[in-house]
């Protein structure tokens, strides 16, 4: 039975080429992986191999010609002594289309994943609930504590964990609580250990991996992204990476550039990826439970000045925060302002200015950044008609910029005035007292931006 | 070649010989189907081809036993077969198809099976070996003796998180079991203008870790050398690294003109050290089997691989649902147990 050769494509994106030169003539015996032709691609000259035995029939298209299409028949193979004078005349293979899978409903999705159900407005704890002070570093090591207590297959793994008890001390105790098989010190080794701990995840452990700061997962963040948060969809649902990638964020005080970086809104773009950024105490407990019974991957964006601040937390049993859900840590009329983790500390004091001055402002606290509470979001803002943005990272495709955007997508009709977004200063961060202070946000500047779109 | 060849005469029953014939034969006409699905335009983007490097996964899973896990980069074809996956899912994978492993959604670089435990199948060079070693970690914590296979190139060797890894590995006892497939060239870069020192297996000894060359071309070699290293990591000695000497036959991807070495090269890998040649020869002057055994066998497989290749034709594209799917678990896909 002849068999017809075809024109192959030779790149992803090759439609024709030129048939440089036969290598067989007609009559000659190939066998698999015998160079028939030599095929020139937009971008080289190929060969083209033999995949079945036979005998070359009749060449079908000229060597020289130009233009031939992919898929075109240019030759009959067939066995030997067989008559292929009976050959089909050279025609281009009838193209196979694939079945298409037809939708049941439109797949195509808005540009944005806006949730329009109404917000969750049940307390983060009932009424009534015993509250302690603790630190946000208190919290955390509470909530890894908690959580190794009720998971044996939970381990912390990162720099200075164990015996150092923590370069920033959230894992003060740890050590000692859990042993050296779940709290375990590497080497300075960030894109190794990372990558490490996401294998460990595939196989089936729940590694918390402590970064000292945000700034060192640069080295890693290809396994963050391409090895952690891409698995799941890559493997259509076989395997994933159940983690938590967690250390300080952002901006702490006068250690220079390299080290004083807001991450938020690179990891925030990255589906696959949940990113939390807490501001308090009770948000660094509850969140960090929640991130680590998580099944995916996790980023928990903490902040280094915000580790030594006091908070209530309830005293309870079992005490999480779900994800995607803002809180209103001051309700108002005039303004919303959404912020998070330090962000939030200028946000509330502004509010506290703008009360003295006779300005309502609403304050919400994200949590979590992926997935965001849209929906607390826009109810404020169809309240109070305008929207301010502040966050500690730089301008360009911040948080702050994807809030505007959303809100002006789906509550344009209700806004008095153009959202504004401040941001950390287009700069990298200089080391100087002086012009670090002005390379972050102000307080000052969240009260002038208030004032601007409330036209005061 | 420096491989070592086998210490002494190969004790092999017929059974197992054409064991490994079969399932080297089943890559290569697999590779070959691949490579002509890609030509008609039925597989898209990249497509790496295994031809000439058959010995390699087919010696190593010799010495595996259930529960030991393997993972490599984007040359993964035939890691899958190997381990016992199924050609037609993979086929369909190839095809983007919604009877692929990954349910169109990977591609020919990216298929996993968790109940084979073959854990992808990576796109960044070297990133599969870290990878590797937390999977080794894993079974460690939970107090197991599987051991894993972390497959990576001539080329990844030269990235530094193996490096970082073998440290790690080393200080940590990870059963891991760190093999180099040493086909000579990372993309068109031949060994000799990438590498400062050819000897790739004593890369770990910095470290500690032992090492060991083996002629990738004799599956017999391989196996035995395979064999050794799972012995070291199931012992609980730490890791072992192997470095397999082999050749790949096409070019880096479909679309590679290989202008960067000779035809004659190839072809004198090809009739000289041809992996499966080797094992027929064995079968056929051993008198294990006839031509005509063989000639059945071949056929057998060209079947398995057409029906492959016929099921990743007529499986339908995924349905534009899944685009949305798989993004986030509810439930841990993986077991923990």
């Amino acid at each position: 039975m002849a068999t017809e050769l075809l024109m192959p494509a030779l790149s992803p994106t090759m439609e024709e080429g030129t048939l440089a030169k036969w290598l067989v003539k007609e009559g000659d015996i190939v066998k698999s992986g015998d160079i028939i032709a030599e095929i020139e691609t937009d971008k080289a000259t190929m060969e083209f191999e033999a995949v079945d035995e036979g005998v070359i029939g009749k060449l079908l298209v000229a060597e020289g010609t130009e233009g031939v299409k992919v898929n075109a028949v240019i030759a009959m193979i067939g066995e030997e002594g067989e008559d292929m004078s009976a050959a089909p005349a050279p025609a281009a293979a009838a193209e196979e289309a694939p079945k298409v899978n037809a939708p049941a409903a439109p797949a195509v999705a808005t540009t944005t994943a806006v949730a329009f159900t109404p917000s969750d407005k049940t307390p983060d704890w009932p009424a009534g609930t015993e509250m302690k002070s603790m630190t946000v570093r208190e919290a955390l090591n509470e909530a890894m504590a908690e959580e190794m207590t009720r998971d044996e297959n939970v381990f912390l793994i990162g720099e200075e964990v164990g015996e150092y008890q923590g370069a920033y001390k959230i894992s003060q105790g740890l050590l000692d609580k859990f042993g050296e098989k779940r709290v375990i010190d590497t080497p300075i080794t960030e894109h190794g250990f990372t990558g490490i701990a996401v294998g460990a995840a595939f196989g089936g452990l729940r590694p918390i991996v402590e970064f000292m700061t945000f700034n060192f997962a640069m080295q890693a963040i290809d396994h963050i992204i391409n090895s952690a948060a891409k698995t799941l969809y890559m493997s259509g649902g076989q395997m994933g990476a159940p983690m938590v990638f967690r250390g300080p964020n952002g901006a702490a005080a006068r250690v220079g550039a390299q080290h004083s970086q807001d991450y938020s809104a690179w990891y925030a773009m990255v589906p696959g990826l949940k990113v939390v950024s807490p501001y308090s105490a009770a948000d660094a407990k509850g969140l960090m439970k929640t991130a680590i019974r998580d099944n995916n991957p996790i980023i928990f964006l903490e902040n280094e000045i915000m580790y030594g601040r006091s908070f209530d937390v309830p005293v309870m049993d079992d005490f999480t925060i779900p994800f995607g859900k803002a809180k209103i840590e001051v309700e108002g009329t005039d303004v919303t302002i959404v912020s998070f983790s330090i962000g939030m500390t200028y946000a509330l004091e502004a509010a506290e200015k703008l009360a003295a001055e006779g300005i309502s402002a609403e304050v919400i606290n994200l949590r979590t950044i992926r997935p965001i509470d849209y929906a607390t979001i826009l109810e404020s803002v169809k309240k109070t008609n305008r929207c301010v943005t502040v966050e500690e990272g730089w301008p360009v495709g911040s948080i702050g910029n994807h809030l505007g955007a959303t809100i002006m997508q789906e509550a344009f009709d209700y806004l008095d005035a153009p959202v504004i977004n401040c941001t950390g200063k287009d700069v990298p961060m200089p080391y100087a007292a002086n012009l670090e202070k002005h390379a972050l946000i102000t307080t000052d500047e969240v009260v002038a931006a208030v004032k601007k779109v409330t036209y005061r | 070649m420096a491989a070592k060849k086998t210490s002494k005469k190969p004790n092999v029953s017929a059974e197992e010989l054409l064991g490994y014939y079969r399932e080297m034969l089943l890559i290569r006409r697999f590779e070959e189907k691949a490579g002509q699905l890609y030509g008609m335009g039925l597989i898209g983007g990249f497509c790496h081809l295994y031809i000439g490097q058959e010995a390699v996964v087919v010696g190593l899973e010799a010495a595996t036993k259930e529960g030991d896990k393997r993972i490599t980069s984007y040359r993964d074809h035939g890691h899958m077969l190997a381990c016992g996956m199924d050609p037609k899912g993979v086929m369909a994978e190839l095809t983007g198809r919604e009877g692929g492993y990954s349910g169109g959604k990977g591609g020919s670089m990216h298929m996993f099976s968790a109940e084979k435990h073959f854990y992808g199948g990576h796109g960044i060079v070297a990133a599969q070996v870290p990878l590797g070693a937390g999977l080794a970690f894993s079974d460690k914590y939970k107090g197991n003796d599987n051991v894993t296979f972390a497959y990576f190139g001539d080329g990844a060797a030269n990235q530094g998180q193996i490096y970082e890894t073998f440290n790690m590995a080393a200080l940590w006892d990870l059963p891991v079991i760190f093999v180099i497939e040493n086909n000579q060239y990372a993309m068109g870069t031949s060994q000799a203008r990438s590498t400062s020192t050819p000897d790739l297996y004593t890369r770990g000894e910095a470290f500690g870790i032992k090492g060991e060359i083996v002629d990738g071309m004799n599956v017999l070699a391989v196996k035995e050398a395979s064999e050794k290293a799972v012995a070291h990591c199931r012992a609980g000695k730490g890791p072992y690294v192997l470095e397999v000497k082999t050749y790949r036959y096409r070019g880096h991807s479909m679309s590679d003109p290989a202008k960067y070495r000779t035809r004659e090269e190839v072809q004198k890998m090809r009739e000289e050290r041809d992996p499966i040649e080797q094992v027929r020869s064995m079968l056929l002057t051993g008198k294990h089997a006839t031509e005509d055994d063989l000639k059945a066998i071949d056929k057998d497989i060209k079947a398995t691989v057409n029906e492959s290749a016929e099921f990743a034709k007529e499986s339908p594209e995924p349905h534009l649902d899944e685009l949305w799917t798989d993004i986030y678990a509810e439930t841990l896909p993986q077991e923990t147990a």
